[in-house]
């Protein structure tokens, strides 16, 4: 061991009190930056999950005048032919139509949208979210929400008649093969869902879809990626669009939260900083009749300097370590003991360790870096002084 | 090899910049190597002063310090460091332990600042140096807890443990009662015979100047007298 390391441990440790003192500032410094953090980026997280988890992020648009993609798996292929292929957890056509549901005193308008199940699921979640009957099996199944089932009395099984625009007197029978509940108020109350083949066959656009969805690894970069999947495929009919142009007022509502995050780390680090630096002035004052004795004895200026530079390591690691703790058993509490009626947690919070590092060695630098202040003055303290002065 | 160890050349010390209070006046003094000087004087006659000088603690206002050679005035503070723990031990009035460390520790304190992992020729001389001074059983107790006598020779084995060409010696007894002063100027010099280490000690006690090779009496800042003591005691 070094032996400015040396005395700076025996430093702290004989003064106990002391050290106990500024290691609790930055515990609590570190736990308030870790606990706000994970609490902000985890709101952050959930707002944008409700907002884009189960639904588009990045979605092709035909720029033909009929509206169609002709061939959807021709152009699903040259998507991932493209070098964003890898960013791309899951790509699939929707066919989608206006309906009328015809029935005997009333029409309701209603949308119609066809999936490929097998992708479509893991973006929209049908399958989990059937709450009567099952997903639709054969084409002309079809299944619909909660709020529609209940407003016109239907059930598993009926039959109901929709009318497709423009072709309005001949109305097609489709069967409730379920009854879903998704997060989404409108698709409960005006979607009713199908097969991609039933709205192929209703529209009589067989092999074409109306748009092709996907969503990608990184949310956030849908716009990047959006561009450069529209860049790549230069010449054909079609307009990419992404969730953040939709989403704009979200999106500036989280960047006030991150600054506002980033403001009350910024304090919390002022303030830790200042409390070290000003108790390790303390302290070299304190220490200043062990600091002429080493003088005295021929111990070099920047070792003497180190000596409290290692003691705002010392200080730093152990507030880091405790802070740490402390703060992820905040959000532990948190998540456990605040949480909605049916047992989740009112804000589900992500442990970031990236975040969790990140506030670690902010708070050691700091503490390493408001103890060259007294490290200078320990380093300049002349031993005549100490010596003279008895 | 030369025999003078230490030669002061017009050495003058003014303290202050307003009010100017001169300590010491053209001071030349010559150090033969191995010897033990006692300085003596009345308090306030400049004792501190010249130790503090000799021992690259204080710098004059004037003036020479050759040690070995070397002119210690025109040293840089890194050059000082090197100098005050290679060639000069101090042993001061207070004796001036660190609280934080056990008595054995104070006395590697030297040698650690060169090397953390001292070999053990340099662990052998610790244990040697704190067996002599009767330091065997309080060696790992806290400095703090050992009586002032056992702090005062904790101090004086730290001074040894470099093994440097001059020992300088502030009143180390002031603290002290009668028996103990006896024992550590019987100890300083059987070690001033046993190393050749060249001992500068201040002292007020006219029975510990008696036992010097040299006694120099200062006087407001000059040397008053300086004579020969061939009586051994
Ligand atoms: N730091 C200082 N500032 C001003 N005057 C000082 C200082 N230190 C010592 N003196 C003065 O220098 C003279 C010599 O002091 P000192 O060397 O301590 O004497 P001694 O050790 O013989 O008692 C005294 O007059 C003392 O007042
Ligand atoms: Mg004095």
């Amino acid at each position: 061991m070094r032996l400015a390391l040396k005395i700076a441990w025996r430093f702290l440790k004989e003064s106990r009190g002391q050290s106990l003192l500024i290691i609790s500032a930055i515990t609590i410094g570190v736990s308030v930056q870790i606990f706000i953090g994970l609490l902000i980026q985890g709101l952050q997280l959930n707002l944008v999950d409700q907002t884009i988890g189960n639904a588009s992020q990045i979605t092709v648009r035909s720029t033909r005048d009929d509206d169609v993609i002709v061939s959807p798996q021709t152009m699903i292929e040259k998507i991932k032919e493209t070098e964003y292929a890898n960013e791309i957890t899951s790509i699939f056509p929707v066919s989608e139509t206006p309906g009328i549901v015809r029935l005997e005193k009333r029409d309701f308008s209603s949308f119609i949208r066809g999936f490929d199940f097998d992708e479509a699921n893991k973006v929209y979640e049908f399958a989990q979210n059937i709450v009567e009957g099952e997903m639709p099996k054969e084409t002309n199944e079809v299944i619909i929400g909660t709020d529609m089932a209940k407003e016109l009395s239907l059930k598993v099984g009926d039959e109901i008649s929709v009318v497709i625009p423009p072709v309005v007197i001949f109305p097609k029978t489709v069967k409730i093969s379920g009854i879903f509940k998704l997060g989404l108020g409108t698709a409960n109350r005006s979607w009713i869902i199908s097969d991609i083949k039933t709205v192929q066959n209703l529209t009589n656009k067989p092999n074409t879809s109306s748009s092709i969805e996907m969503q990608i690894q990184e949310p956030f970069e849908a716009d990047v990626i959006a561009s450069g999947i529209q860049n790549a495929l230069k010449g054909e009919e079609i307009k990419i669009l992404n969730w953040k142009i939709e989403n704009e007022d979200l999106l500036s509502a989280l960047d006030g939260q991150s600054i506002s995050s980033i403001m009350i780390q910024i304090f919390v680090i002022i303030s830790v900083s200042l409390a070290i630096a000003s108790v390790l002035a303390i302290s070299v004052v304190q220490k200043s009749k062990q600091l002429g004795i080493l003088k005295a004895m021929g111990i070099k200026n920047s070792m003497a300097g180190q000596i409290f530079i290692y003691e705002g390591l010392i200080l730093g690691v152990f507030g880091a370590i405790l802070g740490t703790i402390l703060g992820v058993g905040l959000i532990w509490m948190f998540t456990t003991f605040a949480v909605n009626p049916d047992g989740t947690p009112v804000v589900p919070v992500y442990v970031n360790y990236g975040f969790i590092l990140l506030s670690m060695g902010i708070a050691v630098a700091s503490a390493v870096i408001s103890a060259t202040i007294p490290g200078r003055r320990s380093a300049k303290l002349s031993p005549i002084e100490v010596i003279r002065n008895g | 090899m030369d025999n003078t160890v230490l030669q002061l050349e017009k050495v003058n010390k003014i303290y202050g910049t307003v009010v100017k209070t001169q300590a010491l006046f053209d001071l030349d003094l010559e150090f033969e190597r191995g010897s033990f000087n006692a300085i003596i004087g009345q308090s306030g006659s400049g004792k501190s002063t010249l130790l503090n000088i000799i021992g690259a603690l204080d710098n004059p206002t004037s003036g020479k310090v050759v040690i070995d050679g070397i002119d210690i005035t025109k040293k840089n503070q890194k050059e000082l460091s090197t100098i005050r723990n290679k060639t000069i031990g101090f042993i001061f009035q207070f004796h001036y332990l660190l609280p934080e460390f056990t008595a054995y520790e104070n006395v590697l304190m030297p040698y650690w600042m060169n090397n953390m992992n001292p070999p053990n020729e340099i662990i052998d001389k610790a244990n040697y140096l704190m067996e002599k001074m009767g330091l065997k059983d309080v060696k790992d107790k806290p400095s703090t807890n050992i009586s002032g006598g056992q702090q005062q020779r904790t101090a004086i084995a730290r001074s040894l443990i470099n093994n440097p060409p001059i020992v300088l010696a502030d009143e180390p007894t002031g603290n002290l009662d009668s028996e103990n002063t006896q024992t550590v100027y019987y100890l300083l010099r059987e070690i001033n015979k046993e190393f050749k280490t060249t001992f500068i000690l201040v002292t007020h006690d006219q029975r510990v100047a008696q036992m010097a090779d040299r006694i120099i009496e200062l006087k407001d800042g000059k040397i008053k007298m300086d004579v020969n003591n061939f009586i051994e005691v």
